[in-house]
C-alpha cells in the first residue's frame, strides 16, 4: 500500500461534477478519496502545497504521434509519455502512423506494453483503419480493440475512399469506438504546403484551400448520419468546418471534433520568412478562422483540445519549406498556449478549458479519467494558471524541438502531474 | 561597408522605391561598358562569386556570368541537380561548404520558393536570388523595369499588363511589386486556373480576356507558358491557349495604340506569343537581355559595397584588362 497523497489548498475545478472550490484532493491507493473543501488528513500522507494553483482531472490528449516503432531517433513512447506528463497530460492517444503501421493486435499490444514500461502518462494506442494505412482493406479492428486500441484512424493519410469510411463507421459501432478522420480531400490538397490565400500567393508556395478540409468534414458527417457510427474530426482548422460540425450536431448526428492549440493561436502569417516550424497539416489559417475556432471551443461545437504532437528531427525541418515535413511538438506548450490565447482573451474560462482538455476527451473516447469523483482513478493535473515562462525548446523532455513558440512568453504551466495516484511529474524536480 | 540594399537581394517586395530607383540609376553607367571593345572594369577584382544553379538556366546564368566577368570578379559555376529530399546534399550543407571556402557572393537559382532566403540566413556572403521556385526573380523584375523606363522615360502611371501563368511565375511577382513601387498601374491576364485565387489582394486589375488587356495596356509582359501546365491539367491544350490568350499580331492590330512587348524568355513561339509579334517593331525582348547584364552589374556593385555616385567613375577607371 502506497503512501496517501494530499494536494492541498488549490482551486479544485472538476466540470464533471460542477465543482469549483478551494480545498484538498486526497488520494488513497491510487484512487480519489476526496475532492472538495478541506477534509480529514490521512495519516502519513505526502502533502503537495497547491495554493494558488488549479487542481483538475488529468488532461487527456486524444491525438499525438509518438514515433515508436520506427523513428525512435525522433521520439519514443517513453520520452513522449514523459513530455506529455510535463505538459500536464495524464493520458495520450498515439496515432498509428508508425513504421510498421499499428494496424494489428500485435502492434497495438507493443504500444500498450511500451506505455506501461514508460510508467508516466498513460498511453492508449489508436489502431489504423486500413491495412498499412493504404486506404483499401479494413484492418482487424476487433482484435486491435481487444489488445487495447481506443479508436481507429488513418491519420496522416486521409481516408480518400468514401466507401471505406462508410464501412469503418459501420464496423466500429460493434466496439463503441470513434473513427477519427484527418479530413483532407487529396486532389485539392496535393502538393500544398500552407493555407491557400494571399500569403501563399505572395510567398510562391502552393496552397491548400479550406474546402479541401470542409468537403471531407461534410462527407464524414453525412456518412455518420447514414451509418450511425461515431466520427471524430481531427484537428479542425477552418470556420467552414465549424459550421458543418455545428450543422451535424444540431441534427443529432454522432460527430465530435478536436482543435489544436496552434490553430487557436497562430495564423498563416507565421509562415512568413518560410518558417518550417509553422508548417503543419492542416495548415495555419486566417485570423477569422482562429476567432471562430476559439468561439467553437467556448460553445462546445468543438469537444476537445488535442495537441497533434508531431516531433521531427531538427535537420528534417532545416530545409526548403516545400520539402520540410508537417507538424510541431505540442505536449509541453499546449496548456500555456490555450491559457494565453483563449483564457487570456476571455474567450473561455478555466472550467471550460478543463472540460475540453480532460472531461470531454475521456467522455468521447470512453477512457477512464476526466473526473475527480470519489473512487475514480487518481489522474490529476495541477497547474499554475498565472505563471509566466519563456518557451525554450532545449528544455523540452520531448526529443522534438520543432515549435513555432520558441522564445515566446506564455502564461500557465503544469506544476504536478499525478497518474494512478503516483506523481509522474513535478516541476520542482526539473528546475535548478 | 554596408550596402544601401542590405546584405542580399532576395526579392523586390521588401525593397523601397528609393532602393529600386537606385539600382536602376546605377545600371545606367554600366550599360556603356558592354558597348566597349574591352568590356571590363576592375571594380570587383579579387572578389569570388559562385553561380549556384539548382535548375537549368542558360540566359540568367550567362547574364550573371558576363556581369561578374565584366566587373573582373573570379567566378565559379556550379550546376547542382535537383532539390529533392531523397538525393544529394542538403541546402544547409551546401551553404556551409560555400561559407567554408570564404567566397564573397552567391548567385542562386533554386526550385524551392524561399531557398534564397534560407541560404542568406545561413551564410555571411551576399546572396543574390536568381529565381526561387514560384516566388521571385528580382533581377528579372529590375531589368524589365529598366527596359520600360528606357522606352517610356517614367514608370509613374504607366499601364503594364502581365499575361499568362501568374500562378507559377516568379517573374510575375517581381514585376508586380517592382512596378507598383515605382508608381505604375499593374494588371494581369490569363486563364483563372493559372492566376492565384487571391490575385485581387495584390492590388492589380484582372482581365479575363487578352483583348481587353491589350486595349488597356501600354506594355504587355508576356510570360512563358511552361509546357507541363497542360499535362498537369491547368489548361486543355497549347493550341487553345494560343487561340484564347496568345499575343498575336491580329489582336494587336485591332488596338488603336501601340503596345510595347516584353517577354522574359525563353519564348514558346506560337503559344503565348506569335513570332511576328516577338520579332515585330514594338518588341523590346532583346533590349531586356542587354539590360539584364547592366542590372546585374549594378546589383553586384551595390551589394559589394560600391557607392552609387562612384559607379560613373568605376566604369572609367583604366586597367580593367588583364
Amino acid at each position: 500500500m502506497t503512501r496517501p497523497l494530499v494536494l492541498q489548498g488549490g482551486r479544485i475545478i472538476d466540470p464533471s461534477q460542477d465543482l469549483d472550490v478551494v480545498g484538498d484532493v486526497i488520494v488513497i491507493d491510487g484512487t480519489i478519496a476526496h475532492a472538495g473543501p478541506r477534509g480529514g488528513m490521512p495519516d502519513g500522507a505526502e502533502i503537495i502545497d497547491c495554493a494558488g494553483a488549479i487542481v483538475s482531472p488529468g488532461f487527456i490528449d486524444v491525438h499525438c504521434h509518438l514515433r515508436e516503432p520506427g523513428r525512435e531517433d525522433v521520439e519514443t513512447i517513453a520520452t513522449g509519455a514523459r513530455a506529455a506528463a510535463a505538459g500536464g497530460f495524464t493520458a495520450v492517444c498515439a496515432m498509428p502512423n508508425t513504421d510498421p503501421v499499428t494496424d494489428n493486435q500485435a502492434a497495438v499490444g507493443f504500444v500498450v506494453r511500451q506505455g506501461q514500461r514508460a510508467n508516466s502518462a498513460r498511453v492508449y494506442p489508436i489502431g489504423a483503419i486500413s491495412v498499412r494505412q493504404e486506404g483499401h482493406a479494413l484492418a482487424e479492428v476487433g482484435e486491435m480493440v481487444g489488445a487495447g486500441a481506443v479508436a481507429i484512424s488513418d491519420d496522416g493519410r486521409p481516408v480518400a475512399s468514401a466507401q471505406l469510411m462508410r464501412t469503418a463507421l459501420e464496423y466500429a459501432r460493434t466496439f463503441t469506438i470513434p473513427v477519427i478522420d484527418h479530413c483532407e480531400e487529396p486532389t485539392l490538397a496535393v502538393g500544398g504546403a500552407m493555407n491557400e490565400g494571399i500569403v501563399s500567393a505572395r510567398l510562391g508556395l502552393r496552397g491548400v484551400p479550406s474546402e479541401a478540409e470542409e468537403i471531407m468534414v461534410i462527407r464524414d458527417i453525412l456518412l455518420s448520419r447514414r451509418t450511425g457510427g461515431h466520427v471524430h474530426i481531427a484537428h479542425v482548422s477552418t470556420k467552414g468546418s465549424v459550421e458543418l460540425i455545428r450543422w451535424g450536431k444540431d441534427r443529432g448526428i454522432k460527430v465530435t471534433a478536436e482543435v489544436c492549440p496552434h490553430h487557436l493561436s497562430l495564423t498563416e502569417e507565421a509562415v512568413e520568412g518560410y518558417n518550417t516550424n509553422a508548417k503543419m497539416n492542416p495548415p495555419l489559417r486566417t485570423a477569422e478562422d482562429v476567432a471562430v475556432l476559439g468561439e467553437a471551443v467556448r460553445d462546445g461545437t468543438i469537444d476537445a483540445i488535442a495537441t497533434d504532437h508531431a516531433p521531427h528531427h531538427y535537420d528534417e525541418k532545416e530545409r526548403e519549406f516545400a520539402d520540410a515535413p508537417n507538424g510541431i511538438v505540442g505536449f509541453e506548450t499546449a496548456l500555456a498556449v490555450v491559457v494565453t490565447s483563449l483564457v487570456g482573451s476571455r474567450v473561455v474560462d478555466f472550467p471550460t478549458l478543463i472540460e475540453r482538455m480532460s472531461v470531454a476527451p475521456a467522455r468521447i473516447f470512453h477512457l477512464p479519467g476526466g473526473s475527480l469523483a470519489r473512487g475514480r482513478p487518481a489522474d490529476i493535473t495541477v497547474f499554475d494558471p498565472s505563471r509566466e515562462w519563456v518557451v525554450d525548446p532545449e528544455q523540452f523532455l520531448s526529443k522534438g524541438r520543432n515549435t513555432p513558440y520558441a522564445g515566446r512568453k506564455l502564461r500557465g504551466r503544469a506544476i504536478c502531474t499525478v497518474v494512478g495516484g503516483r506523481i509522474v511529474y513535478h516541476i520542482a524536480a526539473q528546475e535548478h | 561597408m554596408t550596402s544601401p540594399l542590405g546584405k542580399d537581394l532576395l526579392a523586390l517586395e521588401p525593397l523601397t522605391p528609393e532602393q529600386i530607383g537606385l539600382i536602376l540609376d546605377t545600371a545606367e553607367p554600366f550599360k556603356e561598358i558592354s558597348e566597349r571593345a574591352i568590356k571590363k572594369v576592375p571594380t570587383l577584382r579579387g572578389s569570388t562569386i559562385v553561380n549556384l544553379f539548382f535548375e537549368p538556366s542558360t540566359r540568367t546564368r550567362v547574364s550573371f556570368e558576363f556581369a561578374e566577368k565584366r566587373l573582373s570578379a573570379d567566378t565559379v559555376n556550379v550546376a547542382a541537380s535537383g532539390s529533392s529530399v531523397s538525393k544529394g546534399e542538403t541546402l544547409v550543407d551546401t551553404a556551409r561548404n560555400l561559407e567554408a571556402m570564404r567566397i564573397d557572393m552567391v548567385v542562386m537559382r533554386h526550385g524551392a520558393s524561399g531557398a534564397a532566403q534560407f541560404l542568406a540566413e545561413r551564410i555571411e556572403s551576399n546572396v543574390i536570388n536568381a529565381g526561387d521556385g514560384t516566388h521571385e526573380h528580382p533581377t528579372q523584375g529590375l531589368l524589365d523595369l529598366l527596359t520600360l523606363r528606357d522606352h517610356f522615360g517614367d514608370l509613374r502611371g504607366l499601364r503594364v499588363c502581365i499575361v499568362g501563368d501568374v500562378l507559377h511565375s516568379r517573374v510575375a511577382r517581381s514585376n508586380i511589386w517592382g512596378l507598383q513601387k515605382m508608381g505604375a498601374e499593374v494588371a494581369v491576364c490569363g486563364p483563372r486556373s493559372l492566376l492565384p485565387n487571391a490575385i485581387a489582394e495584390f492590388g492589380v486589375t484582372v482581365f479575363d480576356r487578352v483583348e481587353a488587356a491589350m486595349e488597356w495596356a501600354q506594355a504587355l509582359n508576356v510570360l512563358r507558358l511552361q509546357l507541363e501546365r497542360m499535362t498537369a491539367g491547368y489548361i486543355p491544350s497549347l493550341r487553345e491557349y494560343n487561340r484564347v490568350f496568345g499575343v498575336t499580331r491580329e489582336r494587336l492590330e485591332r488596338i488603336d495604340h501601340d503596345v510595347l512587348i516584353l517577354h522574359p524568355g525563353p519564348m514558346n513561339r506560337g503559344v503565348e506569343i506569335d513570332s511576328d509579334v516577338a520579332d515585330g517593331p514594338h518588341s523590346v525582348i532583346l533590349n531586356q537581355v542587354t539590360n539584364g547584364v547592366a542590372i546585374r552589374m549594378a546589383v553586384l556593385y551595390l551589394l559589394a559595397g560600391g557607392r552609387p555616385e562612384l559607379a560613373e567613375t568605376a566604369k572609367s577607371t583604366p586597367g580593367g584588362e588583364r
